[in-house]
């Protein structure tokens, strides 16, 4: 839907200040999106991609950038920070130097993308928009208008020693575009978290590429935990060179419409391993949209999202996999299990496979369904009542995914969270 | 102690599942301090009795009644019979992802534990008794700390409902094939489970298919079910009789009394 001139004016004055301190390929990428987003605006429910995931509410709000970083209490940015890791922060998308510690000597560059593109502009110029394969509004809205993000580099054969955590807080009811670019050079390995938090009603208009070189690995958490009149874009956009491997696992806990997506392409004998959990409780829309691409012989995709659906909530989950001619032996299996808890709640689920290739296994299951039954009674049956049962069966069925979260500060704080949630039962971890 | 109610006393007891009639009238009666072994061929109503008793949805009871301690057990929820020391080992005990065996374990013998007006168990003093009770059936400590019978064999499943029965040390055990599926090793551990727990204070109903297991913990009393009745009482030798002649007699039994 194309913008009226007035909605648009903002973003384009701000566009324009911004190319001022600018390289003109940059200005030209940034021009180029406005210009679409002017012709299309957000996505319309009318395309099939968008069709459960209606946004019109986001256009309609005509979200102001943020003019400056909002205030934040630095002891709870404490708490949102996870120990062992490195940290940067972006309040409002606006790089929080003092709350960073992002430089990485020698192998690593892990900087805010003002630094990279003062001091790393090569990599930027070579690699940005690279990943992104697919084109809509909330794509061209961020790359017109991104300011705050990192860049990851990793050179060939680099480990990365402690996790990086790129922590957004969004503190204000305005749009904010934040923009990552991770490369891990051959041999590489690391892994990311992205944490989503803050008390704002605002728009989070998020992209990160990511190119993965031969015989890399990533491991990639993202946690959504933005406050219920929150909206939230999350775009994904992945190379995986030959022998890569990228392992993503996402917990969709917040905001009031939160919308992620995932386009991954597979090269020769890669693999990918995607796990997601929708929690879409009170009034929640959350949608999560997932591409597999098998573009080469021999690559192994699994990919298992949870649904917990409650009160008004409403999910989901469209998960694609496209096996492309040639890419014999392929071997993908994709799962989405849905527990439908309220008969308010909503849950749609679209797998699809298109296969074009003769030598392939691929399996998918879609599943929804209340708690068993015999796992209540199980539990009743050692005196444990009706409602604590059913508790603690939906605390198992999150916890399930916490669990294989290797990374071990990231664990113990999802543990928190979750036990914070089923605080009336007195959930205290025991593992 | 005359006046004390009898630990379990079943009454013309008629059940269905599904409105199919299965249980048909039982009568029996359980002391303190004893063991009923209670045998039949498949589908002759011995597990639909175990649940019964535990008040698993879905089997409806029909006609009868059932008293434990003097009180209506049919009246209670699932939860307040586990409370008032009523356990079933289940024949086919679930799996539960994401929930650790001893979270699980702790909060079952708080629930009963509250029940009794006694203070929660203090975490230290629950490890300390929860290792004592898993050294017994034999087990890994690392059990405690998997997810509730995920992934666990047949064997394991069958030594963990022992250990939460060794835990909450329960008045009336029920014990729905707990000998199902287990090899000589592990039916010998289970067995010395039961044995530990045997006393003056609580009694087992043990459904069994085999002699085997009651060569190991043996029976005060066994009954025969057929079709949803008792066709035979008697004492363990009884068993033995079963095992040397299968259930086949008991079939051309009924036949004729039809």
């Amino acid at each position: 839907m194309t913008l009226p001139a007035e909605a648009l004016k903002p973003y384009q004055a701000a566009v324009e200040t911004r190319l001022a301190n600018e390289p003109d390929w940059l200005a030209d990428l940034r021009r180029q999106a406005l210009e679409r987003f002017a012709n299309k605006g957000f996505p319309s429910p009318r395309e099939e991609e968008w069709k459960y995931t209606n946004v019109s509410p986001i256009e309609r709000k005509r979200f102001p950038l943020a003019p400056a970083p909002g205030v934040v209490d630095e002891q709870w940015i404490e708490q949102q920070r996870l120990p062992g890791c490195w940290h940067l922060v972006l309040i409002d998308g606006f790089f929080a130097p003092h709350l960073s510690h992002p430089a990485l000597a020698g192998d690593v560059v892990f900087c805010d993308m003002g630094s990279a593109l003062r001091r790393h502009e090569a990599l930027l110029t070579q690699n940005l928009g690279q990943a992104v394969d697919v084109e809509h509004g909330f794509i061209d809205f961020n790359t017109a208008l991104f300011q705050g993000g990192a860049l990851i580099r990793l050179s060939p054969g680099t480990r990365l020693e402690h996790p990086i955590q790129l922590l957004h807080v969004q503190t204000q009811a305005a749009a904010i575009p934040t923009r990552h670019l991770i490369l891990l050079e051959a041999g590489a390995e690391a892994a990311v978290i992205e944490s989503y938090v803050g008390e704002g009603a605002g728009l989070t208009a998020h992209v990160t590429e990511i190119l993965l070189a031969e015989n890399t690995r990533l491991q990639h958490f993202k946690i959504q935990e933005e406050a219920r009149r929150a909206f939230h874009f999350g775009g994904l956009y992945v190379k995986q060179a030959a022998g890569s491997r990228f392992e993503q696992t996402q917990f969709a806990l917040g905001s009031l419409l939160a919308r992620s997506e995932i386009h991954l392409h597979l090269g020769e004998a890669s693999q990918c391993q995607l796990d997601g959990l929708h929690w879409a409780n009170g009034r929640r829309h959350l949608d999560s949209h997932t591409r597999i691409l098998h573009e080469k012989p021999g690559a192994v995709s699994r990919e298992s999202y949870k649904v917990l659906a409650e009160d008004r909530g409403r999910s989901v989950f469209q998960g694609r996999i496209v096996v492309q001619p040639g890419a014999q032996k392929t071997d993908a299996a994709m799962s989405n299990r849905n527990l439908l808890l309220s008969d308010d709640a909503e849950v749609d689920s679209k797998p699809q496979l298109e296969i074009y290739a003769d030598d392939v296994k691929c399996a998918h299951g879609v599943t929804v369904g209340q708690l068993d039954d015999n796992a209540l009674f199980y539990l009743q049956a050692r005196g444990i009542d009706a409602d604590s049962a059913r508790q603690l069966l939906l605390y198992g069925f999150v916890n399930e995914l916490i669990e294989t979260v290797t990374v071990a500060p990231l664990r113990q704080y999802l543990h928190r969270q979750l036990d914070n949630r089923f605080d009336a039962i007195d959930l205290e971890s025991t593992s | 102690m005359s006046n004390q109610p009898s630990l379990l006393k079943i009454e013309n007891l008629h059940a269905s599942v599904e409105n199919k009639p299965i249980l048909k009238g039982i009568n029996l009666a359980l002391d303190y301090g004893q063991i009923h072994a209670i045998m039949g061929p498949n589908g002759s109503g011995k597990s639909t009795l175990a649940n019964v008793l535990a008040g698993r949805e879905g089997y409806e009871v029909t006609e009868g009644r059932v008293w434990y301690q003097g009180k209506d057990l049919l009246a209670m929820a699932p939860e307040e019979r586990a409370r008032e020391g009523v356990f079933l080992a289940f024949q086919y005990p679930v799996e539960i992802p994401g929930v650790s065996n001893i979270y699980f374990l702790k909060a079952a013998l708080n629930a009963i534990r509250k029940h009794r007006g006694e203070p929660e168990v203090d975490a230290m003093d629950f490890i300390q008794l929860v290792k004592e009770k898993i050294q017994l059936m034999e087990m890994e400590d690392q059990f405690l700390y998997r997810a509730i019978n995920e992934g666990f064999s047949g064997g394991e499943k069958k030594r963990n409902e022992i250990l939460q029965m060794l835990l909450l040390e329960p008045t009336l055990c029920v014990l729905d094939e707990i000998d199902s599926g287990l090899d000589i090793d592990a039916l010998k551990i289970v067995a010395k489970g039961i044995n530990t727990l045997r006393s003056p204070e609580r009694g087992f109903l043990m459904v069994t298919h085999y002699q085997r297991l009651l060569d190991y913990v043996e029976p005060d009393m066994v009954h025969v079910f057929a079709d949803g009745r008792i066709v035979k009482s008697g004492g363990p030798q009884l068993a033995k009789e079963l095992e040397a002649k299968g259930y086949g007699w008991i079939e051309q039994a009924l036949e004729e009394h039809a």
